[in-house]
């Protein structure tokens, strides 16, 4: 109902998440928490089985899998799973090799982050270094794609994500230009470093909240490591049928971009649900773009049409209550 | 219509050794040119050389116009650029006298070059010297079976293009680079050795990485020049012309043939102002008579190589006769002028002024002014117009055929889309020497460029056999090209730079 008349999308979207908001709290419509919870999948199922005390941990296994094309993984992951992504964690940074979608992808992501970005913060886009003396972190780093040039437009830049393997990879490549060797990487997750304090002027998690198994633990962890009237930036796939098509079938079984399995579609989230999700956990979104593929040139372009791939900007309320 | 190579650097090639460069092993591949250079071999290799962003090689009018645009962007101007060109008078302030006849190596500038050379700031300074706007142009043959008049009001424009003299392009954007924030230096020497290594991790290197540790893990590219010093730098350019030395120590290869046609040009005099540029196909080669202000105008006449030294040496009184029959009476008829046929406006469209004009004679040559220069011509294209670190514009990565006047103009196109695509990159936070960003810059010009270089070599071919039912033909496409004016309006536009590629934009 809400994939039609892409002009009055991001409205519609903003006023069913107020509205959905003021209503009392009810398990979210689109059966995301029980496809979750009921699904047949082994990951799904054993999180199922988990009593709710786990249901932290399991967020964090899960955040294991982000970058590295998994399905949600838990403690009882397969480990074939996880050598077969230690393997392609090595390729990262070849252009051409597995990550080759996301980095097509990239500067279509970065163009965004940056024009939301110099918005927020009110520096000149014209500038080669508008994010001097701002802290950002990116959750589900993997390589650094995205690190790295934000690093370059003058952010401090702090890198985090579950897999070890991305991590030093991440390290490894940073290092080799003496702009993006400031960058901080750990290998942890965005809980641990809530429960450490630290907070960011910008928290940008892109690609990874249809890896985690609770959305709505994550994105109140997200926010958590916002500052007031900070940027919140999150990335997904949209669950619509669309989506099924070309970032489940397209993309994994005829193009073989991505290893089959890396996406579950049941996972993806719809731009609502990103919404309300968000708007509980204290941040407003403001902006969202989809990506489009153009097969003809191969290049991604940045578009309202966000029935698949698609980026939400938000900043979180200050703590004076609702803006 | 004149394609002429300012700076061409000499290069010393006697035992030239070049090696391929391969990005996968960890072994230095040096590649350098001839043996007279022994004492850099010697020199000792912890010597730290200046650092800088991008090093442009070869300071002629491409050159020079990309550091001009790299300094025009805000994103971009901040940049350390290095200029290596060992022509001395470079950046010497403004020498050109106004008095002077002016020098024959002069370029046509399409009305797209125009508005990039106004985007740089550079166009107000070449207003202030010598330039000669032209809104007509005429084109016939020597069987004198038809004609061509463009006129610039066909496209509802004012000019069709602008004759400039090299110098004057050069020293202009010189000028601009000079007077703006960009940090440049200019080194006047000449390249000769290139060296770049594959990346690796910088760790174990202290809080800022010397400019030699920073080669030697591959983010830089060393440059040795003739004078010893050393240049580090992120990228390099090669705009050092056809016979470019950057293509040559990148292992680039190259596709192409050489004209069997020499290129003479000279500045001539005439008795009134001229302002239409003409040209005549002569059997064995075109002859171009360009306005460049005040009563002169400039030759480029293509021949066979006996004939073009024969006609260098000549003394000027024949030389001149020579001319005003190529371009007059001599080789065939005039062609009639045919009335506009009204019964086939369905199919000529609306009717463009320059239908109606007249064939007119050009203006006699009087004088000679210059002395003659010749140029062999060939047509030469790079396979690759990137590689790493290092990316090619202007004449090094193609070379044209005068014949329409648009090589320099590829060359302009060039440097915008290059500084375009660096200055996307510093946007999008890339390293400026990596591999994406220089193939996108190959993306947009490299199939403009050859679709450029197909049309040029296709008019040359035609032109260059005389047979009965080919002249025909030709003789059919100049009444196409005059009447039918929607065509006429297409090949105005993609002559003027307005349009890429000649179909399908």
């Amino acid at each position: 109902m809400l994939f039609s008349k892409p002009m009055n999308q991001l409205q519609r979207l903003l006023l069913s998440a107020r509205r959905v908001s003021s209503s009392p709290i009810t398990p979210p419509p689109s059966c995301l928490l029980h496809k979750r919870l009921f699904s047949t999948s082994d990951t799904d199922a054993s999180a199922a089985s988990l009593p709710s005390s786990h249901q932290t941990v399991q967020t964090l296994e899960s955040k294991a899998s982000n970058k590295s094309r998994n399905t949600s993984s838990t403690t009882s992951l397969n480990q074939d799973e996880l050598a077969k992504f230690s393997a392609i964690a090595d390729t990262w940074w070849h252009s051409e090799g597995p990550f080759k979608p996301l980095h097509l992808m990239n500067p279509t992501r970065l163009a965004f982050i940056r024009s939301t970005l110099c918005r927020h913060f009110s520096k000149d886009p014209s500038s080669a270094r508008p994010f001097e003396g701002l802290r950002f972190i990116d959750v589900g780093c993997g390589g650094g794609l995205l690190s790295e040039p934000l690093a370059r437009m003058g952010a401090t830049v702090t890198g985090v994500d579950a897999v070890d393997k991305n991590v030093k990879i991440a390290r490894l490549h940073a290092d080799m230009d003496p702009v993006t060797s400031t960058i901080e990487y750990q290998c942890t997750t965005a809980e641990k470093l809530v429960d450490e304090g630290r907070t960011f002027d910008a928290v940008l998690a892109l690609e990874v909240i249809e890896h985690v198994a609770n959305p709505a633990e994550f994105c109140k962890s997200l926010s958590a490591l916002t500052i007031p009237n900070g940027a919140t930036l999150l990335s997904t796939i949209n669950r619509s049928m669309r989506a099924y098509a070309s970032a489940i079938v397209a993309a994994e079984y005829i193009l073989r971009w991505l290893p089959k399995g890396t996406h579950q579609w049941s996972s993806f989230l719809t731009p609502e649900e990103v919404t309300m999700l968000l708007q509980r956990a204290s941040i407003d979104v403001k902006e969202m773009a989809g990506f489009v593929f153009n097969p003809i040139t191969g290049r991604w372009l940045l578009s309202d049409d966000i029935s698949v791939n698609f980026i939400a900007y938000g900043t979180k309320r200050s703590d004076l209550g609702d803006i | 219509m004149n394609r002429v190579l300012v700076r061409k650097l000499s290069s010393n090639v006697c035992g030239t050794k070049i090696l391929r460069r391969t990005c996968s092993t960890d072994v230095t591949h040096k590649v350098s040119t001839s043996g007279s250079n022994e004492s850099f071999a010697k020199r000792n290799p912890t010597d730290d050389g200046p650092q800088h962003d991008i090093a442009i090689v070869g300071g002629g009018m491409v050159g020079i116009a990309l550091a001009a645009s790299l300094a025009s962007k805000p994103l971009t101007k901040h940049l350390n650029v290095a200029i290596i060109d060992n022509n001395p008078l470079l950046g010497r302030k403004n020498i050109i006298e106004k008095g002077n006849p002016p020098d024959p190596r002069v370029s046509t500038v399409t009305p797209a070059t125009i508005s990039f050379l106004k985007a740089t700031g550079a166009w107000k300074y070449i207003e202030e010297q010598r330039h000669a706007y032209f809104d007509k142009m005429q084109v016939w043959d020597y069987t004198g079976f038809g004609y061509t008049r463009y006129n610039a009001n066909d496209v509802h424009q004012d000019v069709l293009g602008c004759v400039v003299e090299n110098k004057v392009l050069q020293s202009s954007q010189l000028s601009c680079v000079q007077e703006s924030d960009l940090q440049k230096t200019i080194y006047p020497a000449r390249l000769n050795a290139m060296d770049m290594l594959p990346s690796s991790s910088l760790t174990g290197l202290g809080e800022v990485p010397s400019t030699t540790d920073l080669f030697m893990r591959g983010r830089l590219a060393k440059l040795e020049l003739s004078d010893g010093n050393s240049v580090y730098a992120k990228l390099v350019v090669g705009a050092d012309g056809s016979k470019s030395q950057v293509r040559e120590l990148a292992g680039i290869k190259t596709t192409g043939w050489n004209y069997s046609q020499n290129a003479i040009i000279c500045t001539v005099e005439h008795t009134f102002e001229n302002y239409t540029a003409w040209q005549r196909f002569l059997p064995n080669g075109p002859i171009a008579l360009l306005p460049i202000g005040d009563k002169f105008s400039n030759i480029v006449w293509t021949m066979d190589p006996k004939e073009a030294s024969d006609r260098k040496s000549m003394n000027e009184d024949d030389f001149i006769k020579a001319v005003n029959d190529a371009l007059d009476s001599g080789y065939g008829p005039h062609p009639e002028t045919t009335s506009s046929r009204d019964s086939l406006s369905w199919l000529t469209g609306n009717v463009t002024i320059s239908t109606k004009e007249r064939f007119e004679t050009p203006p006699r040559v009087v004088k000679l002014s210059s002395e003659r220069m010749m140029f062999p011509l060939s047509l030469r294209h790079a396979k690759d117009y990137v590689s790493k670190r290092v990316a090619l514009v202007g004449d090094s990565a193609h070379t044209v055929h005068p014949l329409a006047g648009q090589g320099v103009n590829l060359g302009f196109a060039d440097a915008c889309a290059l500084s375009k695509a660096i200055a996307e990159g510093i946007a999008l936070g890339t390293d400026i020497g990596e591999a994406n960003l220089l193939k996108r810059y190959e993306a947009e010009r490299k199939p403009a460029n050859m679709a450029m270089m197909a049309v040029l070599d296709g008019i040359q071919k035609m032109y260059s056999v005389d047979f009965g039912p080919l002249n025909a033909l030709r003789a059919a496409a100049f009444h196409g090209a005059h009447y039918i004016s929607p065509l006429k309006k297409r090949i105005i536009s993609y002559a003027s730079g307005e349009q890429a590629l000649p179909l399908f934009s």
